[in-house]
């Protein structure tokens, strides 16, 4: 298939005399769009900065919030956050590892099978917030009785990142090339050896970039924990317990409580440091372990 | 050699986590004989109670009260099914909702607002209801300057939009609106981004953002400018209740906290989230 | 194939664990349903596309509306999303210099975390505002998709990086030894070869405009009118729910999970028309997938 490709780009590429100016073209609409995002973005960040900045203290950290999230800080907040992602990822994770190894060296890809479960992803890709919101609070919380508790919040979410997780993860895995599979065959290796030492390793990027995306879903989600995680805004002594994240609290306070805007931009800014910190441990840690398997060159 | 050391490290850390979490569920076993209520409804008044909870767990050892959101209509849902022991109703009980007792705990006025730029100092009922209707859709028609109005309504089942639409007697599907929100920040912001906007929101909210550099003007209804003060002393003709509601009369614990949260000893709270005490 | 039962057992197990989760499907469709069915039964199923507008408190149940509503502003979403997003991975992996790339990549995962209140009350203290000097009220259907486009530009921009990044070295060494420039590397052999997982990214990114709710509402205007210019308001379909879910009671809380039920519908029509789309590819050019 490649050699086809080249073939062909090698011809065209013959065929234009303006190459150069194509290049430059080229190169520039790639600088371009990058700009472009990122000037929009660092508008929003440096808005969000301005008006934040001054809330953010060490006490805004470790104090429990007062008069409805006015005053105090938010140290109750952060732990319920990073527990409920906690709960997210250690079920999602390996979850959607095992239905995108499925899908992508276990199932035949025009299968029956394969095709529903990937439309079906597709589809829950979709389902708005705040349906999974209502639908983990009658599921999770009043069916399976965990009542609005962390659990009931993480996962929810956990379904709701399940789809970025798992198309990334079978992207990544799509991608090594047959030979890979076919050399592990040759030498004997069980699919299992093959895929832990080899074909995960090859997609370690993918996963991460899937892993990512998800925390930051997960973290950034208001109406899917509003009904399942809850309101409360004291400090959780147990995975039971209801407890408010990030996001819900922002939410609250832009929406909810007069006079709340800079704590809102405040505690944005504490999210938004957050996902840095747990984005730099998500990528040491998947690198860590993947680094252990033996990698193919 | 150096790799180990991490691989330590990292071991460490996540034994850590581990025994912290087990620690934490095992102390599930002694909330477990904590006194415990659960309180569910509107959004508008879960910041309210909530630290109204708060002064009552602080005064009462060994009780827990979580307050959850999620709307009126899930206060009356949840009170009534039992799932929660009271319910938080931004509005007035409906008729088929008098199997539940509900209790006032504030009230809230409304207020019409328009961009503080806005040369228009006042507008008569039929002016407002033209306006809510599309039959004037310039300024100037009214007063004001030249320039096109943008008309902000709230949205279908809100308890706002029901009490606009009763005081100024007209149907929702008469109204022509060019934005149509949810919250009050919301109508705030909006109104503080248009200077052609004409919104209602709560008087509580409006008076707050107004005081605090939101471009914002309350207009007077009926003669009577739109303050916290005139709700109080029941002068103004726009409010609605915020209430907490049991299923039949409250009982035990939950007497207890519905005692208290009706009592004056909430009076400074409810200043606090820019609501309006009711005369006890 | 598999020689070793050990295999065997791997298969059988990953495949209850696919199953499982395509479940979670079932029972969220399942749940939704339930919910409808008052509204199902009492206006019926025909009210929702005939009447002639949305006031489920007085008995009008159109929401043809809210569902243009929602195609046009994810179409635009998508369109401004898709090519940006694939320009920024194209840049990350072939363009920047290498001390700005994590930095680059960095930042753009940031912005895949930033709540959509947080992109909604943007919009509508900054955004809205100035489009309203353009034209008011501001908030419309362009304030909706440009505020949806920077929210699943991430989802774009960092699986389609993922995507290149997975293409096997020996694709850039044939590249290069057949002389070819960065311009024709990029364009001809590796966006060809990351094709499906560029496909995969722009699906989700689709889904996500199509079911993100909060950051909409702020910015869109919520009138239920079917847009006729850029500068008109609208609802979506995610945007209703939010907005009236709070006071709705029975059969108006049930027209609104006719809502959800509807862009389910649509979701499911887009994802079952993107694999046509695949596969036609596919089948077109002779490049079929192996494994």
């Amino acid at each position: 298939m490649p050699l086809e490709n080249y073939a062909l780009a090698a011809r065209a590429e013959m065929t234009r005399k303006s190459a150069p100016i194509f290049e430059k073209l080229f190169t520039t609409t790639a600088w371009l769009s990058a700009l472009l995002v990122m000037s929009f973005f660092s508008w929003m960040v440096f808005d969000i900065a301005a008006n934040g900045f001054a809330k953010i203290s060490w006490s805004f950290l470790t104090e429990a919030p007062l008069s409805a999230g006015r005053k105090g800080g938010i140290s109750t907040i952060i732990v319920s956050t990073l527990l409920i992602l906690a709960v997210t990822i250690v079920v999602a994770v390996p979850l959607a590892i095992a239905v995108a190894v499925w899908l992508a060296e276990f199932s035949r890809r025009e299968g029956f099978a394969a095709r529903a479960i990937g439309i079906t992803l597709d589809v829950l890709a979709g389902i708005p917030s705040i349906v999974f919101g209502l639908f983990g609070n009658a599921f999770f919380c009043v069916f399976l009785g965990l009542g609005f508790s962390i659990l009931s919040g993480g996962l929810t979410l956990a379904c709701m990142v399940l789809p970025i997780l798992i198309r990334a993860t079978e992207a990544g895995l799509r991608a090594a090339p047959n030979e890979w599979r076919q050399g592990g065959a040759a030498l004997g290796l069980s699919k299992a050896t093959t895929l832990w030492q080899v074909l995960l390793p090859a997609a370690a990027p993918a996963i991460t970039a899937g892993l990512l995306l998800g925390i930051g879903r997960a973290l950034a989600e208001t109406a899917a924990l509003i009904f399942t995680s809850g309101y409360v805004d004291r400090m959780p002594a147990s995975l039971n317990d209801s407890g408010r994240a990030l996001a819900v609290h922002i939410y609250d306070l832009s929406m909810n409580v007069p006079g709340g805007d800079q704590a809102a931009y405040g505690s944005t800014l504490i999210l938004i440091f957050l996902l840095i910190v747990i984005n730099a441990s998500a990528i040491f840690i998947t690198n860590r372990i993947l680094k252990a398997r033996i990698q193919p060159k | 050699m150096k790799l180990q050391v991490y691989d330590r490290a990292l071991f460490t850390l996540l034994a850590a986590l581990l025994a912290t979490l087990l620690m934490a569920t095992v102390s599930v076993a002694s909330f477990a004989q904590e006194r415990k209520l659960v309180i569910t409804g509107a959004s508008t008044a879960a910041p309210l109670v909530a630290e109204i909870a708060k002064r009552f767990e602080t005064q009462n050892r060994g009780v827990r009260i979580d307050v959850q959101t999620g709307g009126s209509s899930r206060g009356v849902a949840d009170a009534r099914a039992g799932i929660s022991d009271i319910g938080m109703v931004s509005r007035a009980l409906s008729g088929e909702e008098q199997d539940l007792k509900s209790h006032l705990i504030a009230n809230d006025g409304m207020s019409v607002i328009v961009h503080k730029t806005n040369p228009v100092q006042a507008l008569t009922r039929e002016q407002i209801i033209d306006i809510y209707t599309g039959k004037i859709t310039n300024w100037k028609d009214v007063g004001g300057k030249d320039g096109k109005i943008t008309v902000v309504n709230k949205a279908e089942g809100r308890s706002t939009l029901e009490l606009f639409l009763a005081f100024f007697k007209l149907s929702n599907r008469d109204i022509k609106a060019q934005v149509v929100i949810g919250d009050n920040p919301q109508g705030v912001k909006t109104v503080s981004g248009n200077p052609g906007a004409i919104g209602y929101v709560s008087i509580g909210a409006a008076e707050f953002e107004a005081q605090n550099g939101a471009s914002i003007k309350l207009l007077p209804l009926g003669g009577i400018a739109a303050t916290t003060e005139n709700v109080r002393n029941g002068t103004f003709p726009l409010s609605r209740p915020i209430n907490i509601v049991t299923k039949g009369v409250p009982q035990g614990l939950q007497k207890q906290f519905v005692d208290f949260a009706t009592s004056q000893a909430v009076t400074d709270l409810v200043k606090e989230q820019y609501f309006v005490p009711p005369a006890r | 194939m598999f020689r070793l039962p050990a295999d065997k057992v791997l298969q059988r197990a990953l495949f209850v664990v696919a199953l499982l989760t395509a479940s979670l499907v079932g029972l969220i469709i399942l749940f939704v349903l339930r919910e409808t069915l008052p509204a199902l039964q009492s206006p019926g199923i025909t009210r929702f596309v005939t009447d002639e507008s949305w006031h489920p408190l007085e008995g009008k149940f159109g929401m043809l509306p809210m569902l243009w509503g929602t195609l046009f502003s994810t179409t635009l979403a998508v369109l401004l999303a898709t090519p940006l997003g694939i320009g920024m991975a194209v840049f990350c992996r072939y363009v920047a210099p290498p001390a700005l790339v994590s930095t680059f990549r960095g930042l753009v995962t940031l912005l895949a975390g930033i709540p959509s209140v947080v992109f909604g009350f943007w919009g509508l203290t900054v955004l809205v505002p100035l489009i309203a000097r353009v034209e008011p009220p501001g908030a419309s259907l362009l304030a909706a998709s440009l505020i949806l486009a920077i929210m699943i530009l991430p989802t774009v921009a960092l699986m389609s990086e993922a995507a290149l990044a997975a293409i096997p070295e020996s694709y850039a060494q044939g590249a290069a030894a057949l002389g070819l420039g960065r311009r024709a590397t990029v364009l001809r052999v590796m966006l060809p070869a990351a094709k499906s997982g560029i496909i995969a990214a722009v699906i989700l990114a689709t889904a996500r405009a199509l079911g993100e709710t909060m950051a909409v509402l702020m910015v869109s205007g919520n009138v239920v009118e079917t847009p006729t210019s850029l500068f008109a308001p609208i609802r979506t379909l995610t945007a209703n729910i939010a907005l009236e879910m709070a006071y709705a009671t029975k059969f108006h809380r049930a027209s609104l999970f006719v809502s959800g039920l509807v862009l389910t519908a649509v979701i499911m029509l887009l994802a079952w028309l993107a694999y046509r789309a695949e596969h036609h590819i596919q089948k077109a050019t002779g490049v079929l997938h192996a494994a």
